[in-house]
């Protein structure tokens, strides 16, 4: 009887479907020649993929709504305990280690940059993880702070002949400050309010830097950036792009090393209580707009010093690099990896850079599976691949 | 500053005005009765004109006359907006309805996404030409210089939609319904009101709001491609925020606060700058009265 009733609900929603997607999937006009393709195999193919999809869809809300049902342990995922337990974490953080040094030496130039990339939305993921997964604030603008950090470096390189080293804690100091200045009127406001305003202050962002040409040079962009330099040593653009790899994995390594911290100082233990439950927190004596401010900054910090390597590394810059869809994937980062967890933040990361670059031909459907991604991970994993468990305190008598 | 000039920009601010209240009546309709903001809403208006193009295109082809297609087009885009307004409904946002705020929102991102990426895939990335379905009428001729006759059936067909929902809402079994679920849904469903389907139909009815305001600026501007939603969403979500977010009159009186900002700035001062413009009311609307203009502020009780 269920079997029958469950196979009736899919037929049900295989039609539903079908009759959906009819007009979009099937028909295609051609309104230059005037001609029209049906494609009735498509219609078929949605037929199909409907009827499983939606039975597995049943299935998975039910094992969800069992599981919620269990008692919730506060016990650690798989990943956690391996992490916390020294037996395995030394000798496996030291695998990592010489494996990353090496890196560049075993693989191609080719790897070595798809890493540098990697490794760049590494940093990004970790910063908005500040934000978005230790305080809570949805910020969809975040790729408006990497811009500021690229062009600051592109332009003050371009007029004042700044380098690197200079400009990258001058980018991140900028875009710390856009920060502030954008954090301040919104951050007062509701939670949903502020990923509308951020999200439209990272369209304003491009387009200012599209159509103000005397600043930005306009569209065309900001070309010939200098890599890193190395005391003055004259390098080979192949040692300078493995140069450039180390000082990524640098700073990847201080990212984690100072969110880390924060986690457990005063000012983390804050944004995670505010999370929760504002009214709460603001009755334990936290400054809610403070904290709040606090979290943006030291995000958008991190985007900006991001950007400045971004340009290193293309060496080219322009408008066109700081879409919104940059925001999305970077959100889809965290998301995926898991809201406040370090580990699924690289994992994420590297997860969703990786996989697109060497499954090339599955290129054009890239965005779409983004968006399936975010939105089946918040229906059935709302905590990500690494979930992250917080840490409890037991009570000794 | 010659008086024609002046009128022409005022009622180029009204159809904008009227384009973009039908997209935020959407908007508002839901944020009133869920608290989310629903992020796909204009790739739902998007959809309405792809379906209105498609289905005017074939019946066109098959030798329809104009009036037929008109017709059939929009009532095409109105059930299949509604359709997909459901669906989303269903899959994206109902299993997050005890969820935090956070996860909806982002739900509704990943859809929009979706939405977008599924028309770009399954039709084209390029512009596609839009025929103008309504046509110039000759009563009309003499006034055509001011308004033409397509901005003038958009805006009739606002005020027409706007009453019909003033009615639906205030004066319904199913508005008195709609309210209630909006003041307390725990409270709505212990007296027998179904809850789940109020917010169904209310996604409904704002996609086919959505959808005719789709197929209306489809063809008063000539060419859609996948992309139109998002930028027409951000905007009529601004002007729902403008004119304070959950209330019907204030998203429409929002929407042509912004459309006559909007075609005043581009008419006298710069048309570089117009969608950063929007923008710069979002914000300097939401630091000095976060609540809008029609908005009541809601004080947080413990």
């Amino acid at each position: 009887m269920t079997v029958n009733n469950e196979i009736k609900k899919s037929f049900l929603a295989s039609v539903w479907f079908m009759f959906l997607t009819f007009p979009i999937m099937v028909i295609k006009v051609n309104t230059v020649s005037n001609t029209v393709e049906w494609r009735w195999m498509n219609m078929v193919g949605v037929g199909v993929g409907a009827f499983f999809l939606s039975m597995l869809w049943r299935y998975l809300l039910v094992k969800k709504e069992m599981g919620g049902k269990k008692e919730k342990t506060d016990k650690p995922g798989l990943v956690q305990r391996v992490l916390g337990e020294r037996k395995f974490a030394v000798p496996a953080l030291v695998v990592l280690g010489i494996f990353t040094l090496v890196f560049p030496h075993l693989f191609s130039m080719y790897q070595t940059n798809i890493m540098i990339s990697a490794l760049i939305y590494v940093m990004l993921g970790l910063g908005l993880n500040i934000v978005v997964g230790l305080a809570g604030l949805l910020d969809l603008g975040y790729v408006a702070f990497f811009a500021v950090g690229a062009y600051s470096y592109a332009l003050l390189n371009l007029h004042y002949g700044l380098t690197f080293w200079i400009a990258l804690p001058l980018g991140g100091l900028l875009a710390g400050c856009f920060g502030l200045i954008l954090g301040y009127p919104v951050l007062r406001l509701r939670g949903d309010y502020l990923a509308i305003v951020t999200l439209g202050f990272g369209e304003i962002i491009r387009l200012v830097l599209e159509n103000w040409n005397e600043f930005s040079y306009g569209p065309s962009g900001i070309a010939n950036i200098p890599k890193p330099p190395l005391f003055g040593l004259d390098l080979s653009l192949n040692q300078k792009t493995i140069y450039l790899f180390y000082i990524l994995v640098a700073l990847v390594i201080f990212t984690i090393f100072v969110i880390n911290r924060l986690q457990d100082s005063r000012i983390g233990r804050a944004w995670i209580a505010l999370k929760d439950d504002e009214i709460a927190c603001q009755a334990m004596g936290i400054d809610k707009a403070k904290t709040k401010l606090r979290a943006f900054a030291l995000g958008a910090t991190w985007a900006g010093m991001g950007g400045v390597i971004f340009a290193a590394k293309t060496t080219f810059i322009n408008p066109a690099s700081f879409t919104i869809w940059e925001s999305v994937i970077i959100l889809c980062t965290v998301v995926l990896g898991g809201m406040g967890s370090i580990v699924g933040v690289i994992s994420g990361a590297l997860l969703l850079i990786l996989l697109p670059e060497y499954l090339r031909d599955f290129g054009e459907f890239r965005m779409i599976t983004f968006g399936t991604v975010l939105v089946l991970m918040m229906v059935f994993r709302p905590g990500g691949i690494v979930e992250n468990v917080r840490k409890t305190y037991t009570f000794k008598r | 500053m010659d008086f024609d000039y002046f009128t022409q920009l005022f009622l180029g601010g009204l159809t904008r005005g009227s384009i973009y209240a039908l997209i935020a009546l959407g908007y508002t309709m839901v944020y009133g009765i869920i608290q989310l903001i629903n992020f796909a809403h204009g790739e739902i208006y998007m959809i309405g004109a792809f379906t209105g193009l498609i289905v005017s295109s074939v019946l066109t082809m098959m030798g329809m006359p104009a009036l037929g297609v008109v017709v059939m087009a929009a009532m095409a885009a109105v059930i299949y907006s509604s359709a997909y307004g459901y669906t989303m409904e269903k899959i994206a946002y109902k299993p997050l309805r005890n969820a935090p705020r956070l996860s909806a929102l982002i739900s509704a991102i990943g859809m929009s996404l979706f939405l977008q990426n599924y028309v770009l895939l399954a039709q084209t990335s390029d512009f596609l030409p839009f025929p103008s379905l309504i046509p110039d009428f000759e009563f009309w001729e003499p006034y055509a210089h001011m308004i033409t006759s397509p901005e003038l059936v958009i805006l009739i067909t606002t005020f027409v939609v706007m009453v019909l929902l003033t009615v639906l809402i205030k004066f319904t079994k199913i508005g008195k319904a709609m309210r209630a679920t909006s003041q307390d849904q725990v409270m709505a469903a212990l007296l027998g009101i179904n809850v789940d389907r109020i917010i169904s139909f209310t996604f409904v009815v704002g996609s086919a709001t959505a959808a005719i305001g789709g197929i209306l600026i489809a063809s008063h501007i000539g060419q859609i491609n996948f992309y139109m939603g998002f930028i027409a969403g951000i905007k009529a979500f601004v002007a729902a925020v403008l004119g304070g977010i959950g209330s019907i009159p204030g998203a429409v009186l929002g929407s042509f606060v912004l459309g006559w900002t909007e075609s005043f700035f581009t008419g006298y001062i710069s048309s570089d700058y117009e969608d950063v413009f929007a923008f710069i009311i979002l914000v300097v609307i939401l630091i000095f009265r976060p609540a809008g203009i029609l908005g009541k502020s809601e004080t947080q009780k413990v």
